[in-house]
């Protein structure tokens, strides 16, 4: 298919350079709070940034609390675990059976997720679906039995919490020895810290859903498009967009214009650093602990082989650059040699990013790249593929005020990076690559197939499944043990990593070849994406998507297995 | 006696010109919307082939091309956008095996919150050959997504009294992706000036092609009717810098001549302002405004020595929370 030419866009300009690279010290310099008094500068604590303490074993305590961080110049309060952000690593056995006790110091109920564990459903950490929350003051003991390996993480699933630093890395050792050889590893964690109120973010957001786009078409981009291609093309170009009210440049519902973006809780001035010694094998655990971002990750001079997905082990395959969706993770090989290299991860519109350095020796670093010039949506984006044969099958509420947009003919190119990462030089990993090792748990067919739309209305910033918000919604029933197909259907023209708890997704080629197993899998604007799922796991589970404001703004859905 | 039957005369003629103009603000208000619902796919594929055929004169690739006839294939096996749904149309519960949320449902997210918000449109200086006066223009909101209060108000103020407001309150319900219908009452009030009620219904929403529009029809005592009709445009100049051309007309449908109101159109508003975001919520502006007196309502103007026509020029403040 061809596609229409595109639009080149500048870089925004970004407000100020400190807010985006963020203060190199973060959030432990103690006593930088000029608004607060003495006295409470000495009761709350600075949180600990950087690469977090890692607890091992089968016995995990965890304290949630606010903690005073800093890393625009401004002082402001994180939800933190035992004081760090991230919070700390926990590293646990494959096959033991774990206790972790969270006990809640803040004002507010809390609640902790662990993402992509396979457990008891009262133990999956949703307040109203797995269990009541944990209330202030109270102590909860998780406990289950450790039944895989592999990188995982662990974030709150209570209000805005994940937003303001609530999450940390898990890494599950195999039972019998890790097939996978490294040297050395190193756990690297992206996220996304605004200074602003996350509820007030989403207010905003409600009130001008462009609020954090500040690389929207302008007069002077049409000008440049008539003198490129003359009135009629520039005319063209903007046809279908502006008829349907659609902007090609809604690449990220917030942007660097509010957030800092973190690796390992460090802002690129302060430049999180791994030291190696030349000729060892690294492994590095990426993990997209972001509650809106999806990050761009590359290192120069250096080819990644990536040898597992969300935690399970993946033929492997080398690539130059990933797109982490938000939730999911990668484990990479990199093998440098004797000098530094830059971990550059930018933000899927181009409005930011982090970098963090791989190094022989301290001090060292290399130059970073300027982020590429942001690639507004293509007409695939928002039509799909019109010559393929895949037809959407429409929900009845789709046609109402809570649906903007619909695709017929959604497009099923899993070999597709995605918006911005389409024909940019580099080997670009895409879902297409992937090929979990041993293949699908259940070699069963599918007793029957399910068929979701992912739907919103940019305009009013509202986020559904089928166009209806979880608060109108049912439960979707899967019978104990049956095996089903899912179809996902994106109608909107933004990318959603959907997270189904408790149960694997097992991801399927176009013409039904397995793929990946994976807990989180991310659908492509007018994407068609279909996986296998074995409801053996009994009880009440999640299903949404992971950007935080879309998951509360009603893209949620429970999942009952009986 | 001559007098009053000329009086009903006028009355009776522009209330047919009335209803005219009527049927048509209300089709201009509502056509986008039913194009949403029901979407003429010949309309469709029209601006489909027209941008087509133009890309076909100068561009330089064929690629538009293509994707003009393949989105016209998409359109011809339905429209994208509105629309009712097909009878085979999937049930959003299907998948529930039965199952519903009990009444003790403890999972509720922000879908089931309320907003609310305040944005004040305009709050500005206007000065015309002869005089300076202030006006504003507001608009708060508070409610959940698809149902929410709307309190909007309008007026001017010189010489420390306003001089004439219009206040409304809707309730507002989503009937589109793009349209909200507004049912509430209306008052008009100003120093001077009887008060007026009204019953109000209109349609607000965003246009094709990014137009702003805001129609409403009012019902008042003593078989008063008017309609008032404005429509926006925002101009990206840069990413802060923003023009936003506006026209605003109101109707009547009988005469009020202690407003010194006349039948059919009494006024229409043509503005441009020049706004710059310091931030997305607070940006000041200057603008320049023409506004006319037509018809009975600039005979009026005429007899007590008013000018029917002025330039004005305004700076103010556009601000929400």
């Amino acid at each position: 298919m061809k596609r229409i030419s595109k639009s080149r866009h500048d870089l925004p300009a970004l407000p100020r350079r400190r807010f985006i690279q963020g203060l190199a010290a973060g959030g432990m310099v103690l006593g930088a709070a000029p608004w607060l008094d003495a006295t409470a500068a000495r009761e709350i604590p600075a949180t600990a940034i950087g690469t977090p303490p890692v607890l091992t074993g089968t016995e995990f305590d965890l304290t949630i609390a606010e903690t005073r961080v800093n890393y625009t110049g401004t002082p402001h309060m994180a939800t933190t675990i035992n004081g760090s952000l991230p919070g700390p690593t926990l590293r646990m056995r494959e096959g033991d059976t774990v206790t972790i006790r969270v006990t809640n110091r803040l004002a507010v109920d809390t609640s902790i997720h662990w993402h992509g564990i396979i457990l008891p459903y009262q133990m999956d950490g949703v307040p109203g679906i797995s269990f009541r929350g944990i209330a202030p003051g109270e102590t909860f003991t998780y406990q289950f039995k450790v039944a895989q390996s592999g990188t995982y993480w662990y974030h709150s699933h209570s209000g805005m919490q994940e937003q303001t630093g609530m999450f940390g890395t898990i890494v599950i050792d195999p039972a019998r020895g890790d097939s996978i050889r490294a040297d050395r590893e190193y756990i690297v964690q992206f996220s996304d810290w605004t200074d602003e109120d996350p509820h007030r973010v989403m207010s905003k957001l409600k009130m001008q859903s462009d609020y954090y786009n500040f690389n929207q078409p302008t007069v002077a981009d049409f000008f440049r498009d008539v003198s490129n291609e003359g009135l009629s093309g520039a005319l063209a170009k903007r046809e279908m967009w502006n008829q349907m009210r659609m902007n090609p440049t809604d690449l990220a519902d917030i942007s660097g214009y509010t957030y800092t973006y973190l690796m390992n809780g460090v802002t690129p001035a302060g430049n999180w650093t791994g030291l190696f010694r030349a000729g060892e094998k690294l492994r590095l655990r990426l993990i997209n602990s972001g509650a809106m971002t999806f990050f761009d990750v590359r290192i120069p001079g250096l080819k990644m082989t990536v040898v597992q997905a969300d935690g399970q082990n993946v033929e492997p395959v080398a690539v130059d650059e990933i797109r982490l969706g938000v939730a999911e993770t990668y484990d990479v090989i990199v093998t440098p040699k004797d000098e530094a290299y830059t971990i550059f991860a930018q933000s899927m519109d181009r409005t930011g990013f982090v970098r963090g350095t791989l190094a022989p020796r301290t001090g060292m670093e290399a130059a970073v790249p300027a982020p590429d010039k942001p690639e507004p949506l293509d007409m695939e984006d928002m039509m799909g593929d019109m010559t393929g044969v895949a037809r959407a099958h429409h929900a009845k509420t789709e046609y109402g005020p809570s649906v903007d947009m619909r695709v017929d003919t959604p497009r099923t190119n899993l070999d597709d990076p995605g918006v911005g990462l389409r024909d940019n030089g580099r080997r670009v990993l895409t879902y297409a690559d992937l090929h979990t090792v041993g293949g699908p748990l259940d070699k069963r067919e599918p007793g029957r197939e399910i068929e979701l739309h992912l739907t919103g209305n940019m305009e009013r910033y509202v986020w559904s499944i089928d166009g209806v918000e979880f608060g109108r919604s049912t439960p979707i029933h899967f019978r104990h043990n049956e095996r089903l197909r899912v179809v996902f259907v994106n109608d909107t023209m933004m990318t959603h990593p959907m997270h189904l708890h408790g149960l694997w997704s097992e991801l399927e080629s176009p013409d039904g070849k397995f793929l990946a197993r994976k807990h989180t899998i991310s659908v492509q604007p007018a994407q068609r994406v279909s996986f296998l799922v074995t409801a053996d796991a009994l009880g009440r589970w999640a299903w949404h998507c992971h950007l935080l404001i879309h998951m509360d703004t009603g893209m949620f859905r429970e999942v009952v297995v009986s | 006696m001559t007098q009053r039957e000329r009086t009903t005369e006028n009355h009776a003629t522009p209330s047919k010109r009335m209803n005219r103009i009527a049927a048509v603000v209300l089709f201009l208000g509502l056509a986008p919307a039913y194009a949403q619902e029901a979407t003429t796919p010949d309309a469709d594929n029209s601006d489909v082939q027209g941008s087509t055929s133009a890309a076909g004169g100068g561009m330089p690739g064929a690629a538009q091309m293509d994707y003009g006839k393949m989105v016209q294939g998409q359109m011809d096996h339905g429209s994208m956008q509105g629309g009712s749904p097909p009878p085979d149309a999937r049930d959003p519960h299907a998948y529930s095996g039965g199952l519903v949320f009990g009444p003790d449902r403890q999972l509720k997210m922000a879908d089931e919150h309320s907003f609310h918000s305040i944005l004040i449109d305009r709050l500005e200086v206007v000065r015309t050959s002869d005089h300076t006066s202030g006006a504003y223009d507001l608009k708060a909101r508070y409610g959940r997504d698809y149902d929410r209060a709307v309190l909007k108000a309008e007026g001017e103020v010189a010489d420390g009294r306003t001089e004439e407001a219009r206040t409304e309150l809707f309730w507002s319900h989503a009937v589109a992706a793009y349209w909200d219908a507004q049912l509430g009452v209306r008052h008009d009030s100003g120093a001077g000036r009887p008060g007026r009620g009204w019953l109000a219904f209109g349609v607000e929403g965003l246009a094709p092609y990014w137009f702003e529009l805001d129609a409403t029809a009012y019902v008042g005592e003593s078989g008063r009717s008017a309609l008032r009709f404005a429509v926006e445009y925002e101009l990206l100049l840069t990413q802060k810098l923003v023009l936003q051309p506006r026209i605003e007309a109101n109707f009547y449908g009988q005469r009020d001549a202690e407003l010194a109101l006349g039948a059919g159109l009494s006024s229409a508003v043509a503005g441009l302002r020049l706004r710059y975001e310091i931030r997305r919520e607070f940006a000041p502006y200057v603008g320049i405004e023409w506004a006319g007196k037509y018809g009975a309502t600039a005979d009026y103007a005429r007899a007590a020595g008013a000018e029917t026509k002025e330039t004005r020029f305004v700076a103010g403040l556009r601000f929400w929370f």
